[in-house]
């Protein structure tokens, strides 16, 4: 068994910021690229896992994570280049409309 | 045929034959009505020219298959009397087997010929009656439903199928009461009958329910064999059930207050249905069930209290009412009386009560249809204050009518003296109390008949202008002359005792009782205070012009029976109003209290879930926030549960 | 037992022709025509599954496959005594609602726009297939799932035609009918709990009637499906959705909803609440008999009250429904025969008041009782059948609902005689709603009809007739010979209340006294 406490380690701190840049920032691009980030610690921590389990389940895992990351993007971005199109403005601020 | 009784009266016990021969036509008596009144209601206006003759034809058939049938029975043994015909079973569930069966006695042989007899007497004067009412068909067709019903009230070997009778001719009573349903005066008349009768119902229907839980059977039969096994409780239980259930049917005391409304209905009605033969159920139930009652003496009791009252309560409303047709409803109501005394008296008074009810059905029925006749040639007025000197101008339906009032009053000789004298000289015998207010109810009706017979017929000409009064034709003056020989000669029926021995099977033999005094004294006993009543009505009306308004300054006495001795105001303030009320609160309160119950917490889910939405606030990094907070709050919850 | 799968054609019949309806491009009348034929087509199905039911009882014709067999969940469907006698009603009623309602698309009081008349049909058949399918599922999923389905059509069809309001009675309608079922899934979920428990887990009721559950876990099932059944029969207090529902929506919807749907309530009670939880249900009785009285009582107090002919006949039904459930814990044989005669009786009497109602809504415009009145006057034939069906309201001997009237009562009274004597109160004050409503209606002056309305002053038109006859029939004729129904019935109660343990009282007085009688004849010779 290998030690994997510092993958583990690093993978909680790139969620943290990750999460963080998701909190405080207003312009959308840097909201899904910390969603990114957040995603990209999931992926490390389970392949961290599954190094320590000795099998490939977390690591299958990571590509279903990546596979649907990619999905994501796509539509992502075409819904924040949408809006930016129509508002002009990328701030997740400005886009309100949709309360109660 | 008989099983003792603990006090050593022997209680007859239905013990019937099957039918063979003639008697396997027994269902026909019933069939051709039924299916004349099918006709009629189906074939629509097709049967319009000719209902009214087929109506009759089938009443009169019925008749004839009765003659025939009595005829048969009384060639056959004593102990053969009893015939029972089994048309099929009606129910079949768990231990409860109830059959439509046709029971042919010596009692119910005798309302097959009152009903059938005298309903065809009166099809054949409703013919020229309602000539002239575009829905004649219609008339005869419920009256087919009527005699078939009633028919099927008094065959019924089992107290299912009476009642199965009993309700059809309530119905029968309801549509005709509310014929001329146009008035909204009759179509509350037949509501009113239908619910007051209903009550009675539930007499009847727990009565029903007692008898099979106690016998595993409603048939006459079983109970009549294993009534004795029964407990004193139960019995009387039972006799106080059939008593509700008499008192409606009867318009007994304190059910009594939809007879004078019934009135509304038009007058061959009140003759057939609420005088000769409807009316009188409730003492047939209480004959019937005699098997019940003799082991029941508290309940015996109960039927005498109430007969009494409402032979006195009958008796003062009939002095007091103007609409002759009310006169006579007021009367019908204290005979009943008498025979629900007779019937209450047990073995000594059943032969009687039943001699009573089929002379009562003769001379009720002929001065009913001498009513109608009256109010047939004056323009449909019933007010007798309006009457006056008729017998000059209507001589037919005068002498017929005066055949039935010296019958009524009991003048010597007539059909009522003899049965009504033998229910007073019974009652004085066996309970003094009630004998003296039968006694006192037959000098009150001596009074109510005459004044009735003075209104009318005697004194001056008190018509409105431009009535002309006529005799009726003879389609319906025929009915009622045979029906006034009948109420002459009804007495016949207790020559050589000859009813009494008759009913012996069914009823039982009463023992020997010597009167305290000899007969012809409480005889003429009756007759003086008759006579008294008679005077008292010839003073204060035959000698006094009547005036042609009510007075109203009458003595607080008059005013009581005017009002019907407040039934009415009784039943609105116990029972009507009270139930007014809750039912307007329970409507309103279904929709506001019931109802508000679940609107209301629907309501508050609504208002809770207006605040909450607040929280939607669309700024999607608080959405994130909340998210991020309950992760933190589920992992910090699964970090404390598993350390 | 023969090949062929009766059951579930009979099911599948009127689904298939709920599908194929809408398709149909056709004209109003074309579709009108088609759904009668598949009702008429399924009505004569149903009556070969009579024909070929054995009437010693027991579960007949059954089909069973396995369906979710993880959770021991099968289509199986089956016929008894019970389930026989409902699908035949379902059956006749349809084809009766559908010719009745044949013009009800032109508009019903307001005459506003409706639903289509496809639409109509289609719910219609749907609702048929599965309240069909409610009644032959012998698996308690599968039950639980068509019980619940029964909804979607239900809801459409009040929403979607009737008067205004309509819409908020189908959600009102609905609300109460989903927390019913909320419930329902609880106990659905309790039941395989307690069937995996002890083996292999199913939900076939033969399988779930041989359960051995435990007091306190049979009083829990057995409280989650009355109450859905409560719900659903209905009983008070949850009876409000009832009064709402067939006052807005159209006769042959309120036929629909409380001669057929409702009957799921009471169907629901004796299968499932006696069949498998016989020892709570004994430990429920007089709970549900005080219940059952004050539906009795309250809803005929209530319906006395109403001036809407509607509202007042919908609260009607609360009454009758008081009575079968009476007669269902009164667990005697008369009692059981009785509640399931009550369920045909009140099918066939409280359908024929509702259609005939609507018949004279329909000529009045107004369902108002005050704006009506001597209607007989103008409309004979119409006002006689509106009595006749008021009689049979009200249990007149002669006609079928007095058989079960008087059965239940008698249980009642074999039960408690006070409960039998607070029961029969009810049909005084029945006799008091239905004929105060026909003298209000019927008698008196006639009024005018509210001006527009189309079809006034006409009396029934051959089409209405037709669509009515049956049900009059059936009241008279089995008011006069009632043992058909009773030999379909009877086996089934006496199997159910062995299930349950009970047996009925013997009489107090039980010697068929032929030898003492013949003793006292001898006696009387010798005196």
């Amino acid at each position: 068994m290998d030690d994997v406490t510092p993958y583990i380690v690093l993978s909680t701190i790139l969620f943290t910021i990750g999460s963080v840049g998701v909190l405080t920032r207003r312009n959308a691009i840097v909201v899904f690229m910390c969603v990114e980030l957040m995603l990209n610690a999931c992926n490390l921590a389970l392949v961290a896992f599954a190094k320590q389990h000795g099998n490939l389940d977390g690591q299958v895992a990571a590509f279903f994570v990546m596979v649907v990351a990619a999905a994501e993007v796509v539509v992502g971005l075409a819904i924040i280049m949408t809006i930016f199109r129509t508002r002009r403005s990328a701030s997740v601020d400005d886009a309100s409309l949709l309360k109660y | 045929m008989f099983s003792l009784s603990e006090g050593g009266a022997s209680i007859p016990v239905v013990d019937p034959v099957g039918a063979d021969g003639v008697f396997s036509l027994l269902w026909l008596v019933i069939a051709l009505p039924l299916a004349g009144a099918a006709i009629l209601l189906l074939g629509g206006r097709r049967t319009d020219a000719w209902g009214h003759w087929l109506g009759t034809l089938t009443a009169v058939g019925s008749f004839v298959l009765s003659l025939v049938l009595f005829v048969s029975l009384t060639g056959r043994e004593e102990g053969e009397r009893q015939v029972v015909q089994h048309l099929y079973d009606w129910m079949r569930v768990g231990d409860l087997t109830v059959s439509i069966d046709l029971l042919l006695d010596p009692l119910s042989v005798l309302f097959l010929l009152l009903i059938t007899g005298v309903g065809s007497l009166i099809h054949v004067y409703s013919i020229g009656y309602m000539e002239h009412d575009p829905r004649r068909r219609r008339f005869f067709a419920y009256l087919n439903l009527f005699v078939a019903a009633m028919l099927m009230l008094v065959l019924s070997e089992n107290y299912l199928g009476l009642f199965l009778g009993w309700e059809g001719v309530g119905l029968a009573s309801y549509l005709l009461i509310g014929f001329w349903q146009h008035k909204p005066s009759a179509a509350a008349a037949a509501k009113k009958a239908f619910v007051v009768n209903r009550v009675g119902d539930i007499g009847l229907s727990l009565g029903i329910a007692l008898f099979f839980v106690t016998f595993g059977s409603t048939s006459f039969t079983v109970i009549s064999a294993n009534a004795s096994g029964a407990s004193d409780g139960v019995l009387t239980a039972l006799g106080l059930l059939l008593l509700l259930a008499a008192c409606g049917k009867s318009a007994q005391v304190p059910l009594q207050s939809w007879l004078l409304d019934a009135m509304e209905g038009p007058t061959p009605v009140s003759a057939l249905i609420h005088a000769a033969t409807m009316v009188t159920a409730g003492v047939y139930l209480v004959v019937r069930s005699n098997f019940v009652f003799e082991l029941a003496p508290h309940a015996q009791t109960a039927v005498i209290v109430v007969a009494t009252v409402t032979l006195l309560w009958g008796a003062v409303i009939g002095c007091a009412k103007d609409d002759i047709k009310k006169a006579l409803a007021g009367s019908t109501m204290s005979q009943i009386g008498y025979m629900m005394l007779a019937a209450g008296l047990g073995v000594y008074g059943y032969a009687f009560a039943i001699f009573h009810l089929i002379t009562h059905g003769f001379f009720k029925a002929n001065m009913f249809l001498g009513a109608g006749s009256v109010m047939h040639g004056m323009d449909d007025d019933v007010d007798m204050r309006r009457y006056g000197a008729l017998r000059s101008a209507m001589p037919v339906t005068f002498l017929t009518f005066a055949m039935g009032y010296l019958a009524i009053i009991g003048f010597p000789g007539f059909s009522g003296f003899w049965s009504k004298d033998k229910i007073i000289e019974t009652a004085l015998i066996e309970s003094p109390v009630a004998g003296v207010g039968a006694l006192i109810g037959a000098g009150v009706t001596g009074f109510y008949m005459t004044r009735l017979m003075l209104m009318t017929f005697f004194g001056e000409k008190r018509w409105k202008d431009g009535v002309h009064p006529h005799e009726s034709p003879s389609v319906m003056t025929g009915p009622l002359v045979v029906l006034a020989a009948l109420s002459v000669l009804g007495g016949l029926l207790y020559l050589g005792h000859w009813i009494v021995d008759w009913l012996s099977p069914v009823v039982g033999t009463a023992p020997e009782h010597e009167p305290p005094v000899p007969a012809i004294v409480i005889t003429l006993l009756v007759l003086s205070v008759v006579a008294v009543g008679v005077a008292t009505a010839w003073l204060l009306v035959g000698k006094r012009p009547v005036p042609t308004t009510a007075p109203q300054d009458v003595s607080f006495a008059t005013r009581a029976a005017r009002a019907d001795l407040y039934g009415d105001a009784i039943n609105e303030t116990l029972v009507v109003n009270p139930g007014r009320h809750a039912t307007a609160g329970l409507t309103r309160g279904d929709r506001t209290l019931v109802d508000g119950l679940f609107t209301g917490s629907a309501g508050v889910t609504a208002a809770l879930g207006g605040q909450l939405r607040k929280l939607q606030n669309g700024f999607v990094r608080s959405y994130a926030l909340s998210v991020v907070g309950g992760v933190v709050l589920v992992v910090g919850a699964l970090l404390v549960v598993n350390l | 037992m023969s090949d062929v799968p009766w059951l579930s054609l009979l099911v599948l019949l009127p689904l298939v022709g709920a599908v194929a309806v809408p398709f149909l491009r056709g004209s109003a009348a074309l579709t009108k025509q088609v759904g009668l034929g598949v009702s008429l087509a399924t009505l004569a199905l149903a009556v070969a599954v009579a024909l070929q039911y054995d009437v010693d009882g027991g579960m007949q014709l059954t089909e069973t496959h396995d369906w979710i067999s993880a959770f021991g969940v099968h289509y199986a469907l089956g016929v008894d005594g019970l389930g026989l006698l409902l699908v035949l009603l379902t059956a006749v009623l349809v084809p009766v609602v559908l010719l009745a309602s044949w013009r009800d698309d032109e508009g019903y009081l307001d005459g506003r726009a409706q639903g289509s008349a496809a639409a109509f049909v289609a719910w219609t058949l749907a609702l048929e297939a599965l309240s069909l399918a409610v009644f032959l599922a012998t698996d308690v999923f599968l039950f639980y799932v068509v019980f619940e389905a029964t909804l979607v059509p239900a809801y459409f069809l009040v929403g979607g035609f009737g008067r205004a309001g309509r819409s908020a009675a189908a959600v009102k309608f609905l609300m109460f009918q989903l927390a019913g079922g909320l419930v329902l899934l609880g106990g659905v979920i309790g039941l395989y709990v307690v069937s995996a428990q002890q083996g292999t887990p199913s939900y076939l009721l033969s399988d779930l009637a041989a359960l051995d559950i435990d007091t306190a876990a049979g009083r829990w099932l057995f409280a989650a499906f009355f109450i859905a059944f409560a719900i659903k029969a209905p009983l008070f207090p949850v009876h409000t959705w009832l009064a709402d529902t067939t006052e807005r929506a159209t006769p042959g919807t309120a036929v629909l909803l409380v001669c057929v749907l409702d009957k799921i309530g009471t169907f629901g009670m004796l299968r499932f609440c006696l069949g498998l939880f016989p020892e709570a249900s004994q430990w429920a009785t007089p709970l549900v008999v005080v219940l059952a009285l004050v539906s009795i009582v309250y809803g005929a107090l209530v319906a006395i009250g109403q001036d809407d002919l509607m509202r007042l006949i919908g609260l009607t039904s609360l009454s009758h429904f008081g009575f079968i459930t009476l007669g269902i814990f009164a667990l005697s044989s008369q009692g059981g025969t009785g509640a399931i005669l009550y369920m045909v009786n009140h099918g066939l009497g409280t359908a024929a008041l509702f259609l005939v109602a609507g018949y004279v809504v329909h000529r009045r415009g107004t369902a108002s009782i005050r704006e009506m009145g001597g209607v007989e006057k103008v409309t004979p034939v119409l006002a006689g059948l509106f009595l006749v069906a008021g009689l049979a309201a009200l249990g007149l001997p002669g006609l079928s609902t007095f058989v079960s009237e008087m059965l239940v009562i008698i249980a009642a009274f074999q039960y408690a005689w006070y409960v039998g004597a607070v029961a029969v109160t009810g049909i005084v004050l029945a006799a008091i709603y239905a004929l105060w409503m026909y003298q209000r209606t019927m008698t008196g002056p006639t009024l005018e009809p509210v001006p527009g309305t189309v079809r006034r002053e006409r009396d029934l038109s051959t089409r209405e007739l037709v669509a009515v006859a049956p049900l009059f029939v059936g009241l008279v004729l089995f008011g006069f010979y009632p043992m058909p129904l009773m030999e379909a019935a009877d086996p089934y109660v006496g199997d159910l209340l062995s299930q349950v343990g009970v047996t009925d009282d013997p009489p107090e007085v039980s010697a068929p006294a032929g030898a003492e009688a013949h003793s006292d004849t001898a006696e009387e010779g010798e005196n």
